[in-house]
């Protein structure tokens, strides 16, 4: 590891107005990119972004869960919760790409599924089992990648992939910090002790087997370094690309289906 | 009644002697499973002692105000499945403790004894009016049926193994979400159990949920929303996000009724709200509906 940054710094890290969105990922990373919207049934979820994008000359699709770094776009994009409208836009695209054998590349970065009136009225609970059912069974290779938070089923809920990979601050965990320690201590104000207890850096997340690749960061990623990291993720998602050419619709699956079945 | 006859000795009227019957049956399948201390309870929704003789016979639903008692795991095995019937799988699984929380395994031990369950779900084999089924139910009083990797375990294995004999799965949720304790790993529960659900479903096969109080969080998130079809308890609570995390997150008071089984209903997530003692003739009926080999 590059640098030794206690568990709450990373998670203080990973939330940081500074740190690149999926956007900026998708952006630096791929030949083009070309967004869809909407999940065919009520809405489009501004929080979840997606669509059309090429790497090295191969067509894939891409979608991220969106964070803003103003107040304003934050707002529009619901501070990167996706609402269940957002989750049925994911499985939709995901649907599209194994319909034309596209690889499916994922990025998350969500505090978790927005927690309002609305999104239950629409069944985001719903909406997220739907989507770890239907991605059990994809038939094209799908890669997570985890660039900022990773809260809990909302984030799960992007990240049923072949592997999971993780950018060296990330973080991937069943709830907050803070709302753990406020569960099972009853004081949210022990956030940081949670954090490392909770096993949620990317360094644990690999030795529990939850992750498979570390993405460096030799410097916090920011968008002044996001070119180099960006370089590094993009002959890192060629080689995975490489690697599930050779495999057959069923070892994916069948694949995928072992990955979570050994938890 | 009058204090001296109370006491006086007189032989039963038909329909008290009826009455006798039904509450001696009840007795037998239900109380040796679920004991309630003492001679009455008080409803905790309406504040009114209740004879606990007539909270058996009435299904453990309270017979002034129609509110639902929770049911112990082994309690609604008796009341859904035909008698001596099920036959449990995967008893005794221990968690290895991934997190190595401090005091965790202290306080599964301490739950075990008070419960006299081995986790927050049972799993097995049961005939519901003959027919073989698969059935996990899941309990509130085991760490409010938070699911945990023996939780997770037990349901995949139960699921594998109906897609394998090409049974029907009934599940009986009842969770406060994924189990705290053990971190990330009670999250990926969640994508496993789901994940072998898609294979019983692709295998044609039939799923049925039966949400009771309360189903939230993670369970919500996955096994709980799948079913072929979606049954709920009246008035049961049911949603993704805790009642009380979604007030801090807005600020305000829910509405009356939010998250309700009914809730549910009027918006599209669950197919029918099942009273109690109907359960198991809907789940009879059900079962028949989607035999088709």
């Amino acid at each position: 590891m590059s640098n030794n940054f206690t568990p709450w710094e990373r998670v203080e890290i990973s939330r940081s107005s500074e740190r690149p969105t999926s956007l900026d990922y998708i952006t630096a990373i791929f030949d083009r990119y070309m967004s869809l919207h909407g999940d065919r049934l009520f809405g489009d979820d501004k929080a979840i972004v997606g669509g059309l994008a090429s790497i090295a000359g191969r067509p894939v699709t891409v979608i991220g869960q969106q964070k803003g770094r103003s107040t304003k776009e934050n707002i529009k994009r619901n501070f990167g919760m996706p609402s269940p409208e957002g989750y049925r836009k994911s499985l939709r695209l995901m649907k599209q790409a194994e319909k034309f054998h596209r690889p499916i590349i994922l990025f998350v970065d969500t505090p978790g599924a927005f927690c309002g009136i609305e999104a239950e009225e629409g069944g985001v609970g719903e909406a997220i089992a739907k989507n770890l059912f239907e991605m059990s069974n994809i038939k094209v290779p799908i890669l997570s990648i985890m660039i900022g938070e990773g809260g809990s089923g909302g984030a799960l809920a992007m990240a049923v992939g072949n592997e999971v990979w993780s950018l060296e601050n990330s973080t991937y965990s069943i709830l907050s910090p803070e709302g753990f320690a406020a569960i099972l201590w009853k004081d949210g104000n022990r956030a940081s002790e949670a954090a490392k207890v909770m096993k949620i850096t990317a360094q644990d997340l690999k030795e529990l087997g939850i992750i498979e690749q570390i993405i460096e960061e030799p410097e916090p990623a920011c968008l002044d370094n996001i070119m180099d990291i960006s370089e590094k993720m993009r002959t890192m998602i060629c080689g995975f690309l490489n690697k599930y050419d050779q495999k057959t619709q069923e070892e994916i699956v069948d694949e995928r289906y072992d990955r979570f079945r050994k938890f | 009644m009058p204090l001296k006859e109370m006491f006086k000795k007189r032989t039963l009227t038909p329909q008290e002697k009826k009455q006798a019957e039904r509450v001696r049956k009840a007795k037998d399948t239900l109380l040796e499973f679920q004991v309630p201390d003492g001679l009455f309870q008080k409803c905790t929704h309406c504040g009114k002692t209740v004879y606990n003789e007539d909270i058996i016979e009435n299904y453990y639903v309270c017979p002034y105000c129609g509110s639902y008692f929770r049911v112990r795991p082994r309690t609604r095995i008796a009341m859904v499945l035909d008698k001596n019937t099920f036959q449990e799988w995967d008893e005794k699984m221990e968690t290895s403790d991934p997190l190595k929380f401090p005091g965790y395994k202290k306080k599964l031990e301490r739950q075990q004894a008070v419960t006299n369950l081995d986790e927050a779900v049972i799993t097995g084999k049961g005939k519901i009016c003959g027919k073989d089924v698969v059935i996990a139910v899941m309990g509130a009083d085991f760490m409010m049926g938070s699911m945990g990797e023996v939780v997770g375990e037990k349901i995949t294995r139960a699921v594998e193994k109906a897609t394998k004999l090409r049974l029907p799965v009934i599940i009986f949720t009842c969770s406060g979400g994924a189990r705290m304790q053990e971190g990330i790993i009670s999250l990926m529960q969640m994508a496993k159990t789901s994940a072998a659900l898609k294979k019983h479903d692709e295998a044609g096969l039939l799923y049925i949920t039966v949400l009771t109080d309360p189903t939230t969080g993670g369970v919500t998130a996955s096994f709980a929303m799948l079913g072929d079809v979606i049954l709920a308890e009246p008035g049961a609570l049911i949603g993704f996000a805790g009642p009380r995390v979604i007030e801090q997150t807005i600020g305000q008071k829910l509405p009356e009724g939010f998250q309700s089984a009914e809730f549910l209903l009027e918006h599209g997530f669950a197919d029918k709200i099942v009273e109690r003692k109907n359960l198991r003739k809907v789940l009879a009926t059900v079962i028949r509906s989607c035999e088709y080999e």
